[in-house]
Protein backbone atom coordinates (compact mmCIF):
# COMPACT_ATOMS: atom_id res chain seq x y z
CA UNK A 1 0.00 0.00 0.00
CA UNK A 2 0.64 3.23 -0.54
CA UNK A 3 2.53 5.09 2.47
CA UNK A 4 2.75 8.55 1.77
CA UNK A 5 0.08 10.01 0.10
CA UNK A 6 -2.81 9.01 2.63
CA UNK A 7 -4.95 6.02 0.11
CA UNK A 8 -4.14 4.06 2.74
CA UNK A 9 -6.34 5.42 5.49
CA UNK A 10 -8.96 3.44 6.68
CA UNK A 11 -11.98 3.45 9.57
CA UNK A 12 -9.32 1.18 11.39
CA UNK A 13 -6.46 3.83 11.43
CA UNK A 14 -8.26 6.87 10.77
CA UNK A 15 -7.29 8.34 14.11
CA UNK A 16 -3.87 8.25 13.26
CA UNK A 17 -4.11 10.60 10.66
CA UNK A 18 -6.64 12.76 11.64
CA UNK A 19 -5.73 15.28 14.79
CA UNK A 20 -7.83 18.20 16.03
CA UNK A 21 -6.83 21.56 15.35
CA UNK A 22 -7.11 24.60 17.62
CA UNK A 23 -10.73 25.34 16.01
CA UNK A 24 -12.18 22.29 16.54
CA UNK A 25 -11.84 21.33 12.69
CA UNK A 26 -9.80 18.04 11.05
CA UNK A 27 -6.50 18.36 10.21
CA UNK A 28 -5.33 15.80 7.53
CA UNK A 29 -1.93 15.14 6.63
CA UNK A 30 -2.15 14.60 2.79
CA UNK A 31 1.71 14.71 1.59
CA UNK A 32 0.56 14.19 -1.85
CA UNK A 33 1.62 15.46 -5.23
CA UNK A 34 -0.53 18.05 -6.32
CA UNK A 35 -0.62 16.01 -10.17
CA UNK A 36 -0.77 12.90 -8.71
CA UNK A 37 -3.85 11.80 -10.62
CA UNK A 38 -2.12 12.26 -13.99
CA UNK A 39 1.53 10.97 -12.39
CA UNK A 40 -1.17 7.97 -12.13
CA UNK A 41 -2.54 8.05 -15.83
CA UNK A 42 1.40 8.64 -16.91
CA UNK A 43 2.40 5.39 -15.04
CA UNK A 44 -0.20 3.59 -17.04
CA UNK A 45 0.59 5.15 -20.12
CA UNK A 46 4.33 3.52 -19.39
CA UNK A 47 3.21 0.14 -18.81
CA UNK A 48 1.05 0.01 -22.00
CA UNK A 49 4.01 1.47 -23.94
CA UNK A 50 6.40 -1.68 -22.37
CA UNK A 51 4.61 -4.18 -22.65
CA UNK A 52 4.51 -3.42 -26.44
CA UNK A 53 8.05 -2.32 -26.43
CA UNK A 54 7.76 1.16 -27.57
CA UNK A 55 10.10 3.76 -26.67
CA UNK A 56 8.21 7.07 -26.03
CA UNK A 57 10.14 10.03 -26.35
CA UNK A 58 8.21 13.92 -25.54
CA UNK A 59 9.48 16.28 -27.80
CA UNK A 60 9.38 19.73 -26.40
CA UNK A 61 10.55 23.37 -27.02
CA UNK A 62 9.03 27.06 -27.99
CA UNK A 63 6.86 27.18 -30.83
CA UNK A 64 8.65 27.14 -34.13
CA UNK A 65 11.71 25.84 -32.87
CA UNK A 66 11.59 22.56 -35.90
CA UNK A 67 10.11 19.69 -33.79
CA UNK A 68 7.86 18.47 -36.91
CA UNK A 69 10.64 19.30 -39.20
CA UNK A 70 12.84 17.21 -37.25
CA UNK A 71 10.15 14.38 -37.36
CA UNK A 72 9.92 14.25 -40.87
CA UNK A 73 13.89 14.06 -41.87
CA UNK A 74 13.93 11.38 -39.19
CA UNK A 75 11.17 9.72 -40.36
CA UNK A 76 12.72 9.71 -43.73
CA UNK A 77 16.07 8.49 -42.71
CA UNK A 78 14.88 5.89 -40.38
CA UNK A 79 11.57 4.14 -41.34
CA UNK A 80 13.04 1.14 -43.29
CA UNK A 81 14.75 0.77 -39.54
CA UNK A 82 12.65 1.92 -37.29
CA UNK A 83 8.31 1.65 -37.23
CA UNK A 84 7.63 5.03 -36.05
CA UNK A 85 4.33 6.99 -34.76
CA UNK A 86 3.77 10.30 -33.77
CA UNK A 87 0.85 11.68 -31.43
CA UNK A 88 1.05 15.46 -32.54
CA UNK A 89 0.12 18.34 -29.98
CA UNK A 90 -1.59 21.70 -30.94
CA UNK A 91 -4.11 24.22 -29.70
CA UNK A 92 -5.72 23.72 -33.03
CA UNK A 93 -5.52 22.36 -36.11
CA UNK A 94 -4.82 19.02 -37.84
CA UNK A 95 -1.36 20.52 -39.92
CA UNK A 96 0.90 18.94 -38.24
CA UNK A 97 -0.35 15.01 -38.23
CA UNK A 98 -1.17 15.77 -41.83
CA UNK A 99 2.89 16.21 -42.64
CA UNK A 100 3.71 13.10 -40.51
CA UNK A 101 1.17 11.30 -42.42
CA UNK A 102 2.42 12.26 -45.47
CA UNK A 103 5.76 10.90 -44.66
CA UNK A 104 3.91 7.26 -44.13
CA UNK A 105 3.39 6.84 -40.90
CA UNK A 106 0.07 7.17 -38.37
CA UNK A 107 -0.25 10.13 -36.50
CA UNK A 108 -2.46 11.40 -33.96
CA UNK A 109 -3.40 15.23 -33.23
CA UNK A 110 -4.47 16.61 -29.98
CA UNK A 111 -6.11 19.75 -30.38
CA UNK A 112 -5.83 21.00 -27.26
CA UNK A 113 -8.41 24.39 -27.54
CA UNK A 114 -6.87 26.30 -25.01
CA UNK A 115 -4.41 24.03 -23.25
CA UNK A 116 -1.25 24.98 -23.08
CA UNK A 117 0.07 21.22 -22.60
CA UNK A 118 -0.49 17.57 -22.77
CA UNK A 119 -1.33 16.18 -19.99
CA UNK A 120 -1.26 11.90 -19.41
CA UNK A 121 -4.76 11.36 -20.09
CA UNK A 122 -4.95 13.38 -23.25
CA UNK A 123 -2.36 10.90 -24.36
CA UNK A 124 -3.70 7.60 -22.83
CA UNK A 125 -6.73 8.58 -25.56
CA UNK A 126 -4.73 9.22 -28.37
CA UNK A 127 -2.74 5.85 -27.54
CA UNK A 128 -6.17 4.30 -28.62
CA UNK A 129 -6.08 5.63 -31.68
CA UNK A 130 -2.39 3.83 -32.67
CA UNK A 131 -1.44 0.30 -32.74
CA UNK A 132 1.85 0.15 -30.19
CA UNK A 133 2.00 -3.33 -31.44
CA UNK A 134 3.53 -2.13 -34.43
CA UNK A 135 5.78 0.93 -33.12
CA UNK A 136 9.27 0.81 -32.07
CA UNK A 137 9.20 4.85 -31.58
CA UNK A 138 6.70 6.93 -30.27
CA UNK A 139 7.03 10.51 -30.78
CA UNK A 140 5.17 12.69 -28.62
CA UNK A 141 5.25 16.29 -29.87
CA UNK A 142 4.38 18.40 -27.23
CA UNK A 143 2.62 21.73 -27.55
CA UNK A 144 4.76 24.37 -27.97
CA UNK A 145 5.71 26.20 -25.37
CA UNK A 146 8.78 26.20 -22.74
CA UNK A 147 6.66 26.81 -19.38
CA UNK A 148 3.89 24.40 -18.69
CA UNK A 149 4.79 21.04 -20.75
CA UNK A 150 7.69 20.47 -18.03
CA UNK A 151 5.45 19.97 -15.43
CA UNK A 152 3.07 17.24 -17.03
CA UNK A 153 4.34 13.39 -16.90
CA UNK A 154 2.93 11.38 -20.16
CA UNK A 155 4.48 8.35 -19.44
CA UNK A 156 7.41 8.71 -21.48
CA UNK A 157 11.03 7.53 -21.20
CA UNK A 158 13.05 10.44 -22.37
CA UNK A 159 12.37 14.15 -22.45
CA UNK A 160 13.91 15.92 -25.38
CA UNK A 161 14.62 19.37 -25.76
CA UNK A 162 14.84 21.46 -28.92
CA UNK A 163 16.38 24.97 -28.67
CA UNK A 164 16.99 26.83 -32.36
CA UNK A 165 19.87 29.28 -32.68
CA UNK A 166 17.44 31.60 -33.89
CA UNK A 167 15.92 31.90 -30.19
CA UNK A 168 19.13 32.98 -28.15
CA UNK A 169 21.87 30.54 -26.50
CA UNK A 170 20.24 31.50 -22.61
CA UNK A 171 17.21 29.87 -23.01
CA UNK A 172 18.21 27.01 -20.73
CA UNK A 173 18.69 30.18 -17.98
CA UNK A 174 15.47 31.69 -18.63
CA UNK A 175 13.57 28.53 -18.50
CA UNK A 176 15.04 26.13 -15.78
CA UNK A 177 12.42 23.89 -15.18
CA UNK A 178 12.27 22.78 -18.92
CA UNK A 179 15.68 22.32 -19.62
CA UNK A 180 16.76 21.00 -16.24
CA UNK A 181 13.81 18.48 -17.40
CA UNK A 182 15.59 17.14 -20.69
CA UNK A 183 17.70 14.28 -21.28
CA UNK A 184 18.83 15.51 -24.64
CA UNK A 185 18.89 18.99 -25.75
CA UNK A 186 18.94 19.71 -29.88
CA UNK A 187 20.39 23.17 -30.54
CA UNK A 188 18.06 22.79 -33.74
CA UNK A 189 18.57 25.22 -37.52
CA UNK A 190 22.44 25.10 -37.14
CA UNK A 191 22.85 26.20 -40.95
CA UNK A 192 21.48 29.24 -39.87
CA UNK A 193 24.57 30.03 -37.37
CA UNK A 194 26.54 32.01 -39.49
CA UNK A 195 23.73 34.96 -39.75
CA UNK A 196 23.14 34.37 -35.71
CA UNK A 197 26.55 35.06 -34.80
CA UNK A 198 25.34 36.23 -31.59
CA UNK A 199 24.03 32.68 -30.68
CA UNK A 200 26.73 30.86 -29.16
CA UNK A 201 26.47 26.88 -28.96
CA UNK A 202 28.89 26.85 -26.32
CA UNK A 203 26.81 29.30 -23.87
CA UNK A 204 23.92 27.50 -24.62
CA UNK A 205 25.81 24.49 -23.54
CA UNK A 206 26.97 26.33 -20.08
CA UNK A 207 23.62 27.39 -19.13
CA UNK A 208 22.36 23.84 -19.50
CA UNK A 209 25.50 22.84 -17.35
CA UNK A 210 24.34 25.29 -14.83
CA UNK A 211 21.14 24.10 -13.96
CA UNK A 212 23.40 20.71 -13.03
CA UNK A 213 21.77 18.87 -16.45
CA UNK A 214 24.67 16.59 -17.85
CA UNK A 215 22.24 15.93 -20.93
CA UNK A 216 24.06 15.72 -24.34
CA UNK A 217 23.67 19.01 -26.56
CA UNK A 218 23.66 17.91 -30.11
CA UNK A 219 23.33 20.69 -33.01
CA UNK A 220 22.00 19.98 -36.25
CA UNK A 221 19.80 21.27 -38.90
CA UNK A 222 17.19 19.01 -40.00
CA UNK A 223 16.70 20.89 -43.36
CA UNK A 224 19.60 20.87 -44.71
CA UNK A 225 20.26 17.45 -43.25
CA UNK A 226 23.54 18.22 -41.41
CA UNK A 227 24.35 17.02 -37.83
CA UNK A 228 21.69 13.92 -38.38
CA UNK A 229 23.56 10.97 -37.53
CA UNK A 230 24.52 11.85 -33.46
CA UNK A 231 20.88 12.52 -33.37
CA UNK A 232 20.36 9.14 -35.39
CA UNK A 233 22.61 6.84 -32.90
CA UNK A 234 21.31 8.46 -29.94
CA UNK A 235 17.63 7.02 -31.06
CA UNK A 236 19.42 3.52 -31.95
CA UNK A 237 21.19 3.33 -28.63
CA UNK A 238 17.76 4.21 -26.75
CA UNK A 239 15.44 1.73 -28.43
CA UNK A 240 18.15 -1.25 -27.97
CA UNK A 241 18.01 0.09 -24.50
CA UNK A 242 14.24 0.10 -24.29
CA UNK A 243 14.35 -2.91 -25.98
CA UNK A 244 16.68 -4.83 -23.61
CA UNK A 245 14.58 -3.57 -20.68
CA UNK A 246 11.64 -4.74 -22.06
CA UNK A 247 13.52 -8.62 -21.76
CA UNK A 248 13.86 -7.81 -18.33
CA UNK A 249 10.59 -6.61 -17.19
CA UNK A 250 12.48 -3.17 -16.49
CA UNK A 251 11.50 0.64 -17.32
CA UNK A 252 12.98 4.14 -17.30
CA UNK A 253 11.51 7.37 -16.43
CA UNK A 254 12.96 10.46 -17.69
CA UNK A 255 16.44 11.41 -15.40
CA UNK A 256 14.17 14.74 -13.67
CA UNK A 257 10.93 13.37 -12.80
CA UNK A 258 8.00 15.70 -11.35
CA UNK A 259 7.76 15.30 -7.43
CA UNK A 260 4.84 12.72 -7.31
CA UNK A 261 5.91 10.08 -9.88
CA UNK A 262 9.25 9.81 -7.75
CA UNK A 263 6.94 9.43 -4.53
CA UNK A 264 4.87 6.94 -6.26
CA UNK A 265 7.26 5.12 -8.43
CA UNK A 266 8.33 2.19 -5.82
CA UNK A 267 4.50 1.12 -5.00
CA UNK A 268 3.58 0.07 -8.49
CA UNK A 269 -0.21 0.03 -6.97
CA UNK A 270 -1.99 2.09 -9.54
CA UNK A 271 -2.90 0.20 -11.99
CA UNK A 272 -6.49 1.33 -13.25
CA UNK A 273 -6.86 5.29 -14.43
CA UNK A 274 -10.31 7.13 -13.79
CA UNK A 275 -11.71 9.04 -16.86
CA UNK A 276 -10.00 12.24 -17.58
CA UNK A 277 -12.62 14.87 -16.72
CA UNK A 278 -13.98 17.24 -18.93
CA UNK A 279 -12.51 16.06 -22.20
CA UNK A 280 -12.26 20.08 -23.62
CA UNK A 281 -9.23 18.77 -25.94
CA UNK A 282 -9.86 16.61 -29.42
CA UNK A 283 -7.97 14.35 -30.57
CA UNK A 284 -8.14 12.71 -34.70
CA UNK A 285 -6.60 10.02 -36.61
CA UNK A 286 -5.53 8.87 -39.97
CA UNK B 1 -1.03 28.96 -17.48
CA UNK B 2 -1.25 25.74 -16.48
CA UNK B 3 -1.73 26.64 -12.61
CA UNK B 4 -5.80 26.27 -13.28
CA UNK B 5 -5.21 22.42 -14.46
CA UNK B 6 -3.03 22.00 -11.37
CA UNK B 7 -5.57 23.67 -8.86
CA UNK B 8 -8.38 21.60 -10.57
CA UNK B 9 -6.30 18.32 -9.56
CA UNK B 10 -5.80 19.63 -6.33
CA UNK B 11 -9.32 20.30 -5.72
CA UNK B 12 -10.11 17.00 -7.07
CA UNK B 13 -8.25 15.54 -4.86
CA UNK B 14 -9.72 17.99 -1.51
CA UNK B 15 -13.05 16.38 -2.90
CA UNK B 16 -11.81 12.70 -2.47
CA UNK B 17 -9.88 13.39 0.94
CA UNK B 18 -13.59 15.20 2.10
CA UNK B 19 -15.75 12.51 1.09
CA UNK B 20 -13.37 10.06 2.72
CA UNK B 21 -13.90 11.65 5.95
CA UNK B 22 -17.31 12.70 5.74
CA UNK B 23 -16.65 16.37 5.78
CA UNK B 24 -19.01 18.79 4.78
CA UNK B 25 -16.37 21.59 3.87
CA UNK B 26 -12.63 22.29 4.10
CA UNK B 27 -11.29 25.07 6.15
CA UNK B 28 -7.48 25.17 5.10
CA UNK B 29 -5.52 23.63 2.48
CA UNK B 30 -1.85 23.38 2.70
CA UNK B 31 0.62 23.73 -0.03
CA UNK B 32 4.42 23.46 -0.03
CA UNK B 33 5.82 24.67 -3.76
CA UNK B 34 9.67 24.66 -4.91
CA UNK B 35 10.30 27.05 -7.32
CA UNK B 36 11.50 24.35 -10.24
CA UNK B 37 7.67 22.85 -9.99
CA UNK B 38 7.01 24.88 -13.05
CA UNK B 39 3.96 26.18 -10.54
CA UNK B 40 3.80 29.73 -9.98
CA UNK B 41 2.33 30.19 -6.06
CA UNK B 42 0.65 33.43 -6.94
CA UNK B 43 -1.19 32.29 -10.17
CA UNK B 44 -2.07 29.00 -7.97
CA UNK B 45 -3.74 31.42 -5.00
CA UNK B 46 -5.50 32.97 -8.04
CA UNK B 47 -6.71 29.83 -9.82
CA UNK B 48 -7.85 28.03 -6.39
CA UNK B 49 -10.54 30.99 -5.71
CA UNK B 50 -11.57 30.00 -9.60
CA UNK B 51 -11.47 26.04 -9.73
CA UNK B 52 -13.01 26.00 -5.78
CA UNK B 53 -16.46 28.10 -6.56
CA UNK B 54 -18.98 26.06 -5.96
CA UNK B 55 -17.18 22.45 -4.54
CA UNK B 56 -16.26 21.16 -0.64
CA UNK B 57 -13.20 23.61 -1.10
CA UNK B 58 -15.42 27.02 -1.74
CA UNK B 59 -14.60 29.68 1.29
CA UNK B 60 -11.51 27.61 2.32
CA UNK B 61 -7.77 29.19 2.70
CA UNK B 62 -5.38 28.34 0.59
CA UNK B 63 -1.82 28.31 2.54
CA UNK B 64 1.44 27.84 0.16
CA UNK B 65 4.44 27.35 1.80
CA UNK B 66 7.65 28.26 -0.63
CA UNK B 67 10.65 25.80 -0.05
CA UNK B 68 13.97 27.05 -1.00
CA UNK B 69 16.51 25.53 -3.64
CA UNK B 70 19.07 23.26 -1.79
CA UNK B 71 21.51 21.33 -3.84
CA UNK B 72 24.26 18.52 -2.38
CA UNK B 73 27.80 18.65 -4.70
CA UNK B 74 28.41 14.97 -5.94
CA UNK B 75 32.36 16.50 -5.65
CA UNK B 76 32.76 18.60 -2.46
CA UNK B 77 30.02 17.27 -0.65
CA UNK B 78 28.49 20.77 0.78
CA UNK B 79 24.89 21.33 0.93
CA UNK B 80 24.18 24.78 -0.25
CA UNK B 81 21.49 27.05 -1.21
CA UNK B 82 21.12 27.81 -5.05
CA UNK B 83 18.82 29.96 -7.77
CA UNK B 84 16.26 28.22 -10.09
CA UNK B 85 18.90 28.94 -13.06
CA UNK B 86 22.54 28.21 -11.20
CA UNK B 87 22.22 24.68 -9.68
CA UNK B 88 25.52 24.55 -8.85
CA UNK B 89 27.36 24.02 -6.07
CA UNK B 90 27.37 27.45 -3.69
CA UNK B 91 31.04 25.97 -2.23
CA UNK B 92 33.34 25.17 -5.24
CA UNK B 93 31.39 25.72 -8.06
CA UNK B 94 30.70 22.39 -9.75
CA UNK B 95 27.69 21.72 -11.62
CA UNK B 96 27.95 18.05 -10.52
CA UNK B 97 24.93 18.59 -7.59
CA UNK B 98 22.07 16.90 -6.86
CA UNK B 99 18.92 18.45 -5.97
CA UNK B 100 17.43 18.12 -2.51
CA UNK B 101 14.80 20.19 -2.11
CA UNK B 102 12.99 22.82 -4.37
CA UNK B 103 10.83 20.73 -7.02
CA UNK B 104 7.92 20.18 -4.79
CA UNK B 105 4.30 20.28 -5.66
CA UNK B 106 3.19 18.55 -2.65
CA UNK B 107 -0.53 18.76 -1.46
CA UNK B 108 0.38 18.73 2.41
CA UNK B 109 -2.68 18.76 4.60
CA UNK B 110 -6.61 19.58 4.74
CA UNK B 111 -8.73 21.05 7.61
CA UNK B 112 -11.86 19.54 7.43
CA UNK B 113 -14.99 20.60 9.18
CA UNK B 114 -17.49 18.36 10.10
CA UNK B 115 -21.32 18.93 9.62
CA UNK B 116 -22.59 21.97 11.09
CA UNK B 117 -19.10 23.51 12.38
CA UNK B 118 -19.84 26.67 9.52
CA UNK B 119 -22.15 27.72 7.08
CA UNK B 120 -20.69 26.12 4.06
CA UNK B 121 -22.02 22.99 2.24
CA UNK B 122 -21.30 20.83 0.10
CA UNK B 123 -23.28 20.64 -2.45
CA UNK B 124 -21.67 18.08 -4.79
CA UNK B 125 -22.30 15.38 -2.32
Amino acid sequence: MCETCGCNITPGNEHLARRKNALGGDAVTVLKNLLSENDRAAAHNREHFDRHGVLALNLMSAPGSGKTLLLEASIEALKNEFRIGVIEGDLETENDAARIRAKGVPAVQITTGTACHLDAHMVHDALHHLKLADIDILFIENVGNLVCPASFDLGQHRNIALLSVTEGDDKPAKYPVMFRAADLVLLTKTDLLPVMDDFDPARAEHCLRQLANPAPALRLSAKKKDGLDAWFDWLRREVAGQRERAKRGQTLRPAIQPDGARMHAETGAHHSIPPASGNHYRYRQV
Amino acid sequence: MHELSVCQALIGQIEDIARQHRATAVRRVSVRLGPLSGVEPDLLSQAFSLASAGTVAQNSRLEIERLPIRVRCESCGAETAAEPNKLVCGECGDWHTRLLSGDEMVLASVELIQNGECGVRNENR
